[in-house]
């Protein structure tokens, strides 16, 4: 793992006594809301319907034994003894006092961590494959980028007051895990002409309420080149896109409006003029980035683990959790564990304080210490040797996280929505909490197979819902709550836009309605093809006439 | 309106004036630059120091042939919102290599203070003299900065890396 050194650690105790005196400075009534509001947000603190919300930044997904034990004792010491991680791969915090945020930030400077452009019209936390450094498909590990546009993007001086939010993603695979097509600046690692590692670098994807796929602008930049081109594309943008209009001001919006190909002559015109100029990285300091993800000390293992198998097959019960919640690991003998943050009628996201203690302890005694957060608002454990994984499940039995649904109907995304969010329009939670008991039954769960949900409680689309395998938005209707589902949509390499099945459900309808979907795919399916695959073969059809005939 | 200039009060020399004002007959103005585009030889020949205000929609390489005539640039915020003027700053100094006043103007906050300097700002109009107060403050609150840009200050990775060639 990336470790601070002297500069990144003065710098963000710097910003944190920056932030105290933005606060006292509040407090005082020396800035009203309004002037404090734009300062607030370059530090992830929003006003939600009840509360301040903090949203503290886990960059890339990463996180140590020992930040995970401090994101508890903040929700033990500072909230309510739990805390929720999104999409994003950060976590919130729903009800810290305005007096205690900079004692959190102080806090979480003291394990290296931040709340540094967790919102606002800046370059978000920058976020990858939960699986780098532990995929066997990995071509080369995406934290080393990752970190290296953390720094870069930290404080920008030219992209702090962008026209809106800017969200990168890098996957370091062919198989893309991090949603890269639904984000502002998507970055696929692959092999250029002569073997070497570069990124296709593709722009303007993005969700809300113009939901579109990113464009490939450039099929190989060399690595060196990273920051000369990201820093293009961001002058671009902060140029050209649109002032006029917040629902307008994405540079999917801008990308779109000139046409991909004007876009990228414009990109390739500013690169040429600061390629290879100081604007890049000092020789030797992506090697000096690389050297803290160098691999832990993985033992010799055979593949082969004799013991897992048996356990296997004599535990019905951990052979589920296997079958879903394991991942192929690089390394011969070890695995890729997730742990489920779905439980049965559970909040999507949420983990208490004690959970989070319990997972870090888990990490210490059979991951090195290291810690995932996914996109898909679950965790991970990236290095698990697999003689430990019957031991391990068990222990996570006992802390009620040994969930066996990872990529399965009740492994849904969800935003906050209406219980908490100020910009919904309609509930969330309580949506994914009645479809997952409506499929309480593992076996039926399993023999569903893969199938992603995904819930939003506004067109803001924090829940990822136009990427759902199912997507459901929540949307006001004169006072009601009621739910648009589409079909067909796709987070990953194969990307998607789902597409509208018919009018919506009112509340108590999602669950059925979801249900009828799910039923129909079943007897339609052929040769164990995934839902996805099935939707793709027959079109909305099939669906819309089960959906819709009793009406 | 009060001017800070390193860090202090500024005895402001300069009179902005739009594109209708009667010119002030000696002196340094500041004109906007579609006056600087239609009366240019009158501008020229009126001597006294010459700049040019751009607002947020307009581009560095709009006055980027005539800066040779110019000692000052204004840049608009129109809203501390409004970021282009970041690029623009950039661009004169470090594309253009203008070494004149490069002066925000509209909405200029104290917590916008280190961003403009390290764009290559250099003056600051502010709407009252606490803000003149907080300038030195705004600058030293950091002392680590991860990206080059058009000031003097030094990224951390340029440190670290010359620092491990100097052991």
């Amino acid at each position: 793992m990336y470790r601070y050194d002297e500069f990144d650690h003065t710098f963000v105790h710097e910003r944190v006594a920056q932030f105290r005196g933005q606060v006292n400075r509040r407090l005082s009534g020396e800035l009203s809301e309004e002037e404090f509001r734009p300062l607030r947000l370059m530090n992830g603190l929003y006003l939600q319907l009840h509360a301040y919300m903090l949203r503290v930044a886990v960059p890339y997904g990463t996180l140590s034994s020992r930040q995970m034990r401090m994101l508890a004792h903040i929700a033990r010491r500072y909230d309510k003894g739990y805390a929720h991680f999104t999409t994003r791969q950060n976590i919130q915090y729903n009800w810290p006092a305005l007096s205690d945020v900079a004692d959190i930030l102080h806090d979480l400077a003291s394990v290296e961590m931040h709340a540094l452009q967790t919102s606002g019209n800046c370059i978000r936390n920058v976020t990858a494959d939960q699986y780098a450094g532990a995929a066997a498909d990995e071509i080369e590990d995406p934290r080393i980028h990752a970190e290296v546009i953390r720094q870069w993007s930290s404080l920008h001086p030219e992209f702090s007051f962008l026209p809106r939010k800017f969200k990168i993603a890098v996957t370091g695979a062919p198989n893309d895990r991090a949603a890269v097509k639904v984000h502002d600046i998507g970055l696929r690692m692959l092999r250029g002409p002569s073997g070497e590692a570069g990124f296709e670098v593709m722009v303007g994807g993005g969700q809300g309420r113009t939901p579109m796929i990113a464009k490939t602008i450039r099929e190989f930049l060399p690595k060196q080149h990273l920051i000369s081109y990201l820093e293009a594309i961001l002058r671009v943008y902060n140029l050209l896109g649109r002032r006029d209009n917040i629902y307008k001001a994405r540079i999917k919006i801008l990308v779109h409006e000139v046409g991909a190909e004007v876009f990228r002559d414009m990109v390739e015109d500013e690169w040429a003029l600061i390629k290879g100029t100081p604007v890049e990285l000092p020789p030797g300091e992506m090697e000096r980035i690389r050297t803290y993800f160098a691999p832990p000390a993985f033992e010799a293992l055979a593949d082969l683990a004799p013991e897992f198998d048996r356990r296997r097959l004599v535990d019905p019960v951990f052979a589920a959790w296997t079958r879903t919640n394991l991942f192929e690991h690089r390394q011969p003998g070890y695995a890729i564990v997730n742990v489920s943050l779905k439980p049965e009628g559970g909040v999507p996201g949420d983990a208490e304080a004690d959970q989070m203690d319990g997972i870090a302890d888990l990490a210490d005694r059979y991951s090195f210490g290291e810690i995932r957060v996914t996109h898909e608002q679950n965790l991970t454990l990236p290095h698990v040797r697999k003689t430990d994984l019957y031991a391990l499940w068990q222990a996570l039995q006992s802390l009620g996280l040994a969930t066996a649904n990872i990529g399965t109907v009740t492994d849904i995304i969800a935003c906050p929505g209406l219980d908490y969010c100020s910009l919904a329009n309609a509930r969330s939670i309580p949506i994914a909490q009645q479809i997952s008991q409506r499929f309480a039954d593992m076996d039926r769960v399993h023999n569903i197979g893969e199938l992603k949900i995904k819930i939003s409680g506004c067109i803001n689309a924090c829940g990822h819902h136009h990427v759902g395998h199912i997507g459901i938005l929540g949307v006001d209707k004169k006072g009601e709550e009621f739910y648009q589902i589409t079909l067909g949509g796709d987070a990953t390499e194969t990307a998607a836009i789902g597409d509208i099945i018919g009018p919506a459900f009112p509340y108590d309808g999602v669950a059925d309605a979801v249900e009828t979907i799910v039923d129909t795919y079943v007897a339609l399916r052929q040769n164990g093809e995934r839902f996805v695959d099935t939707y793709r073969r027959l079109g909305g059809e099939p669906f819309k006439e089960k959906l819709y005939a009793a009406r | 309106m009060p001017l800070v200039k390193q860090g202090r009060l500024a005895e402001d020399a300069w009179t902005t004036v739009d594109d209708e004002a009667r010119l002030p007959a000696t002196g340094a103005v500041i004109v906007p630059l579609s006056r600087w585009r239609s009366q240019r030889d009158a501008l020229l020949a009126r001597g006294g120091g010459l700049g040019v205000r751009l607002d947020s929609d307009q581009r560095a390489e709009d006055i980027a042939p005539d800066l040779a005539h110019l000692q000052l640039i204004a840049l608009n915020f129109p809203t501390f919102r409004d970021g282009r003027a970041y690029s623009t700053a950039r661009l004169l100094r470090e594309r253009y290599g203008f070494g004149g006043e490069i002066r925000a103007v509209g909405n200029v906050l104290r917590d916008q203070f280190l961003f403009m300097h390290r764009c290559g700002i250099d003056a600051f109009e502010v709407a009252d003299d606490r803000a003149v107060a907080a300038w030195q403050e705004a600058l030293e609150e950091f002392s680590v900065f991860y990206q080059p840009a058009a000031d003097r200050r030094v990224s951390a990775s340029r440190l670290r890396q010359s620092r491990k060639a100097a052991e």
